[in-house]
């Protein structure tokens, strides 16, 4: 996997944290007059951006369902998101997967029966990244679809859990991404527990996966707090802005 | 009611009569088409029917056909792997293989199956990228190619089969200054582990391995887990959810019947 980088120094990791210490989050929610709900989320180096239109009419129209409604995401990475190069504008190989994965975690959530005919939009842009990104973006678009009044089954956080230096990692920075042996990014429904996103690259064992999932449990605890408080923020301070 | 959803809405509708059957068989411990919950459909692999390719492979799993050809080239390494080969995997859903399948870009399915495929051979670390490097600035590239030719259910599976059998066929590419003498090689490319996915749906509380296009069209949930002899190597979630220990399970079903087809591709 590259050059080899030293992850893991006298048990603290790169920006010195514990193995199970999560980065610095702050959630806000309703952060955009336009859209029918918003988030915006600050995690270790990411900014991302949420918004939600919808329930609304479906485009084309023939690509409703009498039945339900259709649930449809767009994760974007913007061209300057990155310290390294300028990347280009528009969906990538990347950014489509990641939509998709998106998509499917909120299908199992949103009561879609209810809208017949329609469509629900979920645009995620992320504005500066910095390891972690799907999970920052799952974990920050919960907020605002119930910001936006979508009636879900459940509230859902996510968080990546990997290998660095044989040593497991909650909430991988982007070096541990990079440079680490493994990767796991977990979505985990707060109520049921159940896994609605698993990815996973690298080598692992079975054992390290049941002690790597429930490393995750405990910070999707910490961050359904953290969307909670978001979500009561609006109703505190009607009209505030936004602060970079 | 199942709900069909996204892309997925312009798949074909399947009759409730028909679904309701195929449910109540899995009821009865076998499925619509006679297999066992963990079993596959029988496995068919044919190497080296692309020439012009450095290495090829069609996979067959049942009716469902997938042809891997493995290309090199010339290539700038990535800049921050400047002293490694890159590897990239690509996937068509031919418009011939079903009435699902549109000509076009790729689609989301396309690019997810490449993906999915790519990180498991990636993860797998069974081929020694260092090797790919020729001098500063300058690798060799090697390009894994999946045509979806015919999809009768588990093309993920069907592809990693076909991707890992023609890595096998591979013959490295002979290099005189730099370039690639075509059509001479230098001996077999290395291949130091086999990396095998395996994918399941639940319906209702089965969970079923190597699914049918029926049961693709009325599953609940769909998890893909690739494996090498020792290790998890990839994973991913598609539609639905899964329980920790659902995922557990997977993993022992995923190593098993990886195990198995680790064998047929040693042949």
């Amino acid at each position: 996997m590259g050059e080899k980088v030293q992850l893991i120094i006298d048990g603290k990791r790169t920006d010195g944290r514990t193995p199970d210490e999560m980065r610095d989050i702050r959630i806000e929610a309703g952060i955009l007059k336009e859209a029918d709900g918003s988030s915006y989320i600050e995690w270790g180096g990411n900014k991302i951006i949420c918004g939600v239109y919808g329930p609304r009419e479906c485009i084309p129209r023939h690509g409703a369902s009498p039945y339900h409604a259709i649930v449809k995401c767009r994760y974007m990475m913007s061209p300057f998101a990155s310290l390294e190069e300028h990347g280009r504008s528009g969906p990538s190989r990347r950014s489509v997967e990641l939509s998709k994965v998106i998509r499917e975690t909120f299908e199992n959530l949103i009561l879609v029966e209810k809208f017949p005919n329609t469509q629900i939009d979920l645009f995620i842009d992320v504005l500066q990244a910095n390891g972690g990104t799907r999970t920052a973006s799952i974990t920050a678009a919960t907020v605002a679809l119930v910001n936006a009044g979508i009636p879900m089954k459940d509230m859902v956080s996510a968080v990546a859990v990997g290998k660095a230096d044989d040593t497991l990692v909650l909430d991988l920075n982007k070096a541990e991404d990079n440079q680490g042996q493994s990767d796991m990014p977990l979505a985990i429904s707060h109520k049921d527990k159940k896994l609605l996103l698993v990815q996973m690259d690298g080598l692992l064992t079975k054992e390290e996966i049941a002690k790597m999932v429930d490393m995750a449990d405990k910070g999707c605890e910490q961050l359904h707090e953290m969307q909670s408080a978001g979500l009561k923020g609006v109703y505190e301070q009607e009209g505030k802005k936004l602060e970079w | 009611m199942v709900i069909i959803m996204g892309e997925e809405t312009k798949d074909i509708i399947m009759s409730t009569i028909r679904r309701d059957v195929m449910k109540g068989t899995l009821q009865s411990g076998v499925r619509f088409d006679g297999r066992a919950f963990d079993e596959y459909r029988k496995i068919e692999i044919q190497k080296s029917v692309i020439k012009t390719a450095e290495g090829s492979a069609v996979a067959n799993i049942g009716n469902t056909k997938v042809l891997a050809a493995v290309k090199f080239d010339i290539m700038t390494p990535f800049p921050d792997r400047p002293g490694l080969g890159v590897f990239i995997t690509n996937a068509e859903h031919l418009p011939t293989a079903s009435s699902s399948f549109e000509p076009g870009p790729p689609r989301e399915e396309s690019i997810e199956m490449a993906r999915v495929v790519d990180r498991a051979i990636r993860s797998a670390e069974c081929i020694d990228l260092e090797s790919f490097f020729i001098e500063k600035d300058k690798v060799l590239g090697l390009f894994i190619d999946l045509y979806v030719l015919d999809h009768t259910g588990n093309y993920t599976d069907t592809a990693n089969i076909a991707a890992t059998a023609a890595l096998l066929d591979t013959k490295m590419p002979k290099l005189e200054d730099g370039a690639i003498i075509r059509g001479e090689y230098t001996g077999p490319l290395k291949v130091s582990s086999l990396p095998i996915s395996t994918t399941m749906v639940k319906v209702d509380d089965y969970w079923l391995v190597d699914p049918s296009r029926d049961e693709e069209l009325i599953q609940e949930t769909v998890l893909t887990i690739g494996t090498t002899e020792k290790h998890v190597c990839s994973m991913q979630k598609g539609r639905g959810a899964v329980t920790k220990d659902e995922l557990l399970n997977g993993i022992d079903i995923a190593f098993k019947s990886g195990n198995d087809i680790r064998k047929v591709l040693k042949g």
